[in-house]
């Protein structure tokens, strides 16, 4: 058919995010990784001693241990961590309103659809742009209540004792060797801090962005719901295209004390050579809630699996988790729940759609250790293949030491039939509208609980990516 | 009379990538605001003549023609046909989880509009108005489409989205199939009550059985039988089929087919 033609002549397909800015970094490391280097990062970031001792056994540890054999493959990664620059500045200082965040980066900011009104209404937008927050205030709301809401650098300067107490507790340095390598070349992130007893009903967002070739990111969030308080933190990030391969490890550690209930919700949208490696977890007290929320567009390969440890009694976790796999692209993610407690419940909902010669692979663990009395979990997961070619898996690991855990466990595949297209064709709608019409209704239970901006945002990405799918 | 809104012409067609022909001859022609019934025994093509009709990517036309409004359309995708003023009432109408009713709608109808944006409060009033017509409860259109629904509620979704699609020519294919008798009465009326609204609308009803004709009463009757017409009448055809069934037409085509 003609129109779909014209769509493929414009090659839609190809990643929409690709624009590039000149560089304005004022400082960068030696490609590669060495102690050198760490060195480097934790002088120029004026750290104290105890931080370059904590990066420097973190490296060490990160050398000590072999690249994992299981997930996603790996082969080329090597290769990519020997010319990437484990950290870039783009600015000396930080910005404490919009006025001030220059024209390049608001520029930016457009060309990712973020309306500057957006920005404003949602407030407290910490902008991470390469490895430094450049935009960043706070609501004085907040500020009143006493939530803190910093740059992962200015957590560590300006609230040492609570910073130290907690950082690298939830997420050890040993868990595992992305862990180890964030924890020695760590730049960027986000520092929170939630009061006992306080509600926050606007949402905390950091929006952020790689924006250097050869740039490998490594942000570090470090939140702390105090007791009984209530929030919802936002990340979402987007980075431009290159031809070489770049490369992202986060590590996200999140302290749920008793009676706190806490969301996070990434959507995140890599360039098509992006390897994306994070690990995120949360400490879950007792009668606590935290909830991920998790959507993983893009990368070459994502390999992601938040995680819950819910260690006190009535503690709760739930993981909801979308992953679209497009050509080339292998989504290794799901989410893992260790049941340490009497009374804990959780569950897992994951939704993957892969398309062309894209791969999405759940992996989940869920445990139950003895001792955990009365346990229950439920696990979901739908794969949608958009054709042919498409490729899912499952890998759900369930150790339970516990008789009296009540566990379910659900897997579906579907395939866009062609009896499904054709009855929304006889409708009236083109191909390509009536694919995006099923996909946004499969991905429909996870997007109704995202603000409203962001679910528009997902379903606006997931079409992007879908364009020129046809013929 | 102005020349037929529908005009079949030796139809031939076979399952794609199957050498499986079910189609072998039809001829068929229809004039606007006419009600045509095709009846048959299972397996005489009677359905793929109404999927063939609609574009239906699992069949091929391997010859004869087919005009719509004097346009060919058997070169037309199903959107164009169903843009055309071609609606195909689903004998097993397909579940679309996550999306709602209203939602499905709106995006056919934006579909039917082409560029020219669809105004969002004409159709909110044009859907509530539909829902009146056939007396539906308004949060059935928050619903998923067709996920978790009997039977009937799913046959009901499809005169709902004929009623708001408007189309010039209905095929209807099996609507009556597994619907009991209340079901098949609010089903029939609902087809009766678009009628009046639109008298101009032709319906081209597939059934196997003749109860459906009760409700919903043709000017003509065909009886097709592998994948020929092989008579066609007026209303008594169907009532002589319901008594004497297809056994006769069955045994001609048995021999006929020896011959050949």
């Amino acid at each position: 058919m003609p129109v779909n033609e014209t769509v493929k002549d414009l090659n839609l397909d190809e990643y929409k995010y690709g624009f590039v800015d000149e560089e304005q970094h004022v400082f960068r490391t030696e490609p590669g990784l060495s102690e050198e280097v760490v060195r480097q990062i934790s002088k120029h970031k004026d750290e104290p001693e105890w931080m370059l001792e904590f990066r420097l056994k973190a490296l060490e540890i990160y050398e000590s241990k072999p690249m994992p054999k299981w997930g996603g493959d790996l082969s080329g990664l090597q290769d990519t961590l020997d010319e990437i620059y484990f950290y870039v500045r783009p600015q000396d200082r930080m910005e404490h309103s919009w006025d001030d965040v220059p024209e390049k980066i608001k520029e930016t900011f457009q060309k990712l659809g973020i309306p500057e009104a957006e920005q404003k209404v949602l407030a407290g937008v910490g902008a991470q742009y390469e490895s430094e927050m450049v935009y960043h205030s706070l609501k004085k709301e907040w500020d009143e209540k006493g939530v803190i809401f910093d740059s992962i650098e200015d957590g560590l300067k300006k609230h040492p004792e609570l910073f130290r107490k907690y950082f690298g507790t939830v997420i050890p340095t040993a868990d595992n060797k992305f862990s180890a390598m964030n924890s020695a070349v760590w730049s960027g992130g986000s520092f929170v801090y939630i009061p006992p007893g306080v509600e926050l009903d606007t949402p905390l967002q950091a929006y952020f962005r790689v924006n250097q070739e050869l740039m490998g990111q490594f942000e570090r969030t470090l939140i702390i719901a105090g007791e009984g308080s209530r929030a919802h933190y936002i990340e979402g990030c987007t980075a431009p295209t290159y031809s070489t391969d770049s490369f992202h490890s986060g590590v996200i550690e999140i302290v749920v004390e008793k009676g706190a209930h806490f969301r996070y919700t990434t959507i995140q949208n890599w360039s098509n050579n992006m390897y994306n490696l994070v690990t995120q977890r949360a400490l879950v007290h007792e009668r606590a809630t935290m909830e991920w929320l998790d959507g993983n567009l893009g990368s070459k390969l994502t390999m992601k699996y938040p995680s819950c440890y819910l260690i006190g009694e009535g503690a709760h976790g739930n993981i909801l988790s979308i992953a679209y796999a497009g050509d080339g692209q292998h989504q290794d993610t799901g989410g893992k729940i260790i049941h340490a407690a009497p009374n804990t419940t959780s569950s897992i909902v994951s939704k993957s759609i892969s398309k062309g010669t894209g791969r999405s692979s759940y992996r989940g663990l869920l445990q139950v250790h003895d001792g955990a009395r009365n346990a229950r979990s439920n696990v979901e997961c739908d794969a949608l293949l958009i054709d042919e070619t498409a490729k899912t898996d499952t890998y759900p690991y369930i150790e339970i030491d516990e008789k009296s855990a009540h566990i379910g466990h659900e897997a579906t595949v579907s395939k866009i039939g062609d009896e499904q297209l054709f009855y929304l064709m006889s409708r009236g709608m083109a191909e390509e509208e009536a694919m995006a019409l099923i996909v946004r209704g499969f991905i429909e239970p996870i997007a109704k609980l995202l603000p409203l901006e962001y679910a528009v945002e997902l379903n606006r990405l997931i079409e992007l990516e879908m364009e020129g799918s046809v013929g | 009379m102005s020349s037929p809104i529908l005009k079949i012409e030796n139809l031939q067609a076979k399952v794609a990538d199957e050498d499986l022909q079910i189609l072998k001859g039809v001829d068929l022609e229809l004039n606007q605001g006419e009600i045509h019934a095709i009846m048959g025994p299972n397996g005489s093509g009677k359905s793929t003549l109404a999927k063939v009709l609609a574009g239906h990517p699992g069949y091929e036309v391997t010859g004869g023609s087919v005009t719509f409004e004097d346009e060919n359309i058997l070169e037309a995708e199903p959107d164009e046909r169903s843009q055309a003023g071609i609606f195909l009432a689903f004998q097993y109408p397909v579940e679309i989880p996550g999306v709602s009713i209203a939602n499905f709608l709106r995006t056919a109808l934006q579909a039917h509009s082409g560029d020219e944006e669809l105004d969002l409060f004409e159709f909110q009033d044009l859907l509530m108005e539909k829902m009146e017509l056939l007396d539906m409860d308004p949060t059935f259109a928050e619903r998923p489409v067709n996920d978790g629904f009997s039977g009937g509620e799913k046959k009901r979704n499809e005169i709902l989205q004929m009623a708001c699609l408007q189309p010039k020519l209905a095929l209807m294919d099996e609507t009556d199939s597994g619907l009991d008798i209340d079901a098949l009465q609010i089903v029939a009326n609902g087809v009766n009550k678009l009628r009046e609204e639109n008298p101009e609308m032709s319906v081209l009803l597939i059934t196997h059985y003749q109860r459906l004709l009760n409700y919903i009463k043709p000017d003509h009757v065909h009886v097709m039988v592998q994948g020929r017409i092989v008579q066609s009448g007026g209303p008594e055809v169907a009532l002589r089929l319901e008594e004497e069934g297809y056994a006769e037409w069955q045994g001609i085509e048995a021999a006929a087919g020896e011959v050949g």
